[in-house]
């Protein structure tokens, strides 16, 4: 413990930079996640086929072993920041692909038919109807990606991505030397801060962007 | 025969709503829908829309303002053909009303109201007090509701904010679809009423759907009875519907009782009143006897000094009079308002036990009373007139053919 605690004194401004890196690339990667993602869910929404499709790919992007997905984007993407965020940004679609469609689908019928019969078009229908409606679901997808891509991102490091997975993979290359055990902990208390707060960051973001009327 | 469609359309008077042979077949389907259905429906008027579940009145609606696209006909709305025009800016000049209400559950009350204004580009100003006008027209006190959400009102309540929601941009035409079927019994009587009372004043042309026979006498103007196909089976007055039915689907789908319902369509005021001998409260017992003896009824109906009807007393009761008029005999029931119904104001009556009901102006004041022997009268007139006005077109079908051949 007291190791731990020297080691935090001795590295605290490089870890809370790593910590600071880490957080970024995910909420990058979080951000371009929702983009694609909740594009792909208005798009197949209704369509039988193209929706089951959407769920099927981002299902099996996830199921991809970390590891070997960064590995697999190295030959085209090179290393570095490029192929961390393309990767998250895969893991990061399905929950939200999958809100994004839930979110839609589980909008009440009448609700969508008194709009059309008032005389709202299409994209009136959904950014002013149909999209704030299915918003907590949405947005309940949105944290859900980004707490998975903050554990996923650490592995970014094996492409040579910023965050604190560096830490974590140069100290197990050095398993049993002094302050590796120290270095692991705290990157993974880093990671684990983030994820906390990234987690009440959306909670208050889903409760202020949403509308009191449809607030349970 | 004369065409069954069009022949009421109020003396030549363009209709608000022309229907030419409008058809729907939906994909896959062999049977249409709705079956080259011609219909005017004429400005100002409730029409209601009633079949059995599948005969495609719901469909027919819906064709109206597009909703449903027709694989072929016209739709004219005040004598343009809206058929191909813009579906959206069409909609906006047509009130919608559904069972579900279908409030956005995400806005509130006024933001629901304001729909259509804000599409139509109204300042806020203007939608503002539009937004007031209608709820405090629909009764509900805009300083109250006008912040509210949907889900903080009663089922009967979202309903009206509804019918403010569909009325805001002042639209010529309103279709309503069952939009009562979701309420509690005592709740509809009264929203019902409510909402006839408002037609009184906005005049809209209404296409109302109901599969409720006894909704489409209560509401309509006129009636169109459909059977599968949404092909018209009669199109006529509630008050001809009943009592001279086309044929045997409407007389099934009318039902039992139609003497009954007919009663319903008739009002107090229509009748002539059976006047009782009545005395004041300070009256003597030998003022009351000898009001009772100068008639030929069996009581006398004491009023107050409002001249409200306060009790019944018979002779009986007079004879052993050693207590004040005041509590002699009974309690004057069954009290009815000139507009209340005849149906109404036979259920009364079967409750009361001098066997009529007391009719009272809006202060209260006597007026006179309806007995059985008023409504039995009216409905042998409501039947002679109907069998009168049956041989008159058999008459004249047989006289335009004896022309013809």
């Amino acid at each position: 413990m007291d190791a731990f605690l020297a080691y935090l004194a001795a590295q605290g401004d490089r870890l809370f930079a790593s910590t600071l890196e880490h957080a970024t690339i995910v909420l990058i990667s979080v951000a371009l996640a929702t983009v694609i993602g909740v594009t792909i869910g208005v798009l197949t929404y209704r369509t039988g086929a193209p929706r089951r499709m959407a769920l099927r790919v981002t299902g099996i992007f996830l199921t991809i072993p970390s590891f070997a997905l960064f590995g697999l984007l190295v030959p085209f993407l090179g290393l570095g920041t490029t192929p961390a965020i393309v990767a998250l940004v895969m893991y990061g679609l399905l929950p939200i692909v999958r809100n994004t469609i839930v979110g839609l689908r589980s909008v009440d019928p009448a609700v969508v038919e008194s709009a059309q019969g008032m005389g709202m078009g299409r994209y009136r229908r959904l950014l002013r109807i149909e999209l704030p409606l299915s918003w907590p679901v949405i947005i309940t997808g949105v944290r859900v990606a980004a707490v998975i891509t903050v554990g996923i991102a650490a592995i970014a490091a094996v492409v040579n991505g910023p965050g604190l997975g560096k830490d974590i993979f140069r100290a197990l290359a050095r398993f049993g030397s002094p302050n590796s055990v120290p270095q692991v902990l705290s990157a993974i208390l880093g990671i684990i801060i983030i994820a906390i707060t990234i987690d009440l960051v959306f909670v208050l973001i889903a409760r202020f962007t949403t509308s009191r009327g449809i607030r349970a | 025969m004369p065409d069954m469609t069009t022949m009421q359309t109020t003396n030549g008077a363009e209709p608000m709503i022309r229907l030419q042979e409008l058809t729907k077949v939906f994909p896959g389907q062999k049977n249409p829908a709705v079956e080259s259905l011609d219909m005017d429906i004429p400005a100002g008027e409730i029409v209601i829309l009633v079949g059995p579940s599948g005969c495609g009145k719901t469909t027919t609606m819906r064709l109206i303002n597009r909703l449903i696209e027709p694989t072929s006909g016209h739709i004219i709305l005040e004598g343009e053909d809206v058929t191909k025009v813009n579906p959206d800016k069409l909609r906006r000049r047509i009130g919608y009303v559904i069972q579900q209400v279908g409030l956005f559950p995400h806005q509130t009350i006024a933001d629901n109201i304001a729909t259509v204004p804000k599409m139509l580009g109204w300042d806020s100003k203007r939608i503002r007090a539009r937004v007031d006008e209608l709820l405090a027209l629909v009764g509900l006190d805009p300083s109250q509701y006008r912040n509210r959400y949907p889900k903080q009102l009663s089922g009967g309540q979202r309903q009206r904010a509804g019918v403010a929601r569909a009325l805001s941009a002042d639209p010529p035409v309103m279709l309503m679809d069952e939009p009562f079927g979701a309420i509690d019994p005592i709740t509809r009587d009264r929203l019902q009423n409510e909402f006839l009372r408002l037609q009184e004043t906005i005049r809209k042309t209404i296409v109302f759907v109901t599969h409720d026979i006894d909704e489409a006498i209560k509401m309509g103007d006129r009636i169109a009875i459909l059977r599968e196909g949404s092909r018209i089976a009669q199109y006529d007055t509630p008050a001809r519907i009943l009592s001279a039915p086309a044929d045997d689907f409407v007389a099934d789908f009318v039902g039992h009782g139609a003497s009954l319902k007919r009663l319903n369509l008739s009002r107090v005021r229509d009748v002539e009143l059976v006047d009782w001998p009545t005395a004041g409260l300070e009256s003597s017992p030998a003022e009351v006897l000898a009001a009772l003896r100068g008639s030929d009824k069996g009581a006398v109906l004491i009023l107050d000094g409002g001249r409200r009807p306060t009790r019944w007393v018979t002779g009986r009761e007079l004879g052993r009079a050693d207590q004040p008029i005041a509590e002699l005999g009974h309690p004057a029931e069954a009290i009815v308002q000139r507009h209340t119904t005849l149906g109404d104001a036979l259920n009364e009556m079967l409750t009361s036990r001098v066997g009529c009901a007391i009719v009272v102006d809006e202060s209260g004041a006597y007026l006179g009373t309806v007995d059985f022997a008023t409504v039995s009268a009216e409905i042998q007139t409501m039947r002679q007139d109907a069998r009168d006005r049956s041989r008159a077109e058999a008459d004249e079908i047989h006289g335009s053919s004896a022309r013809n051949g």
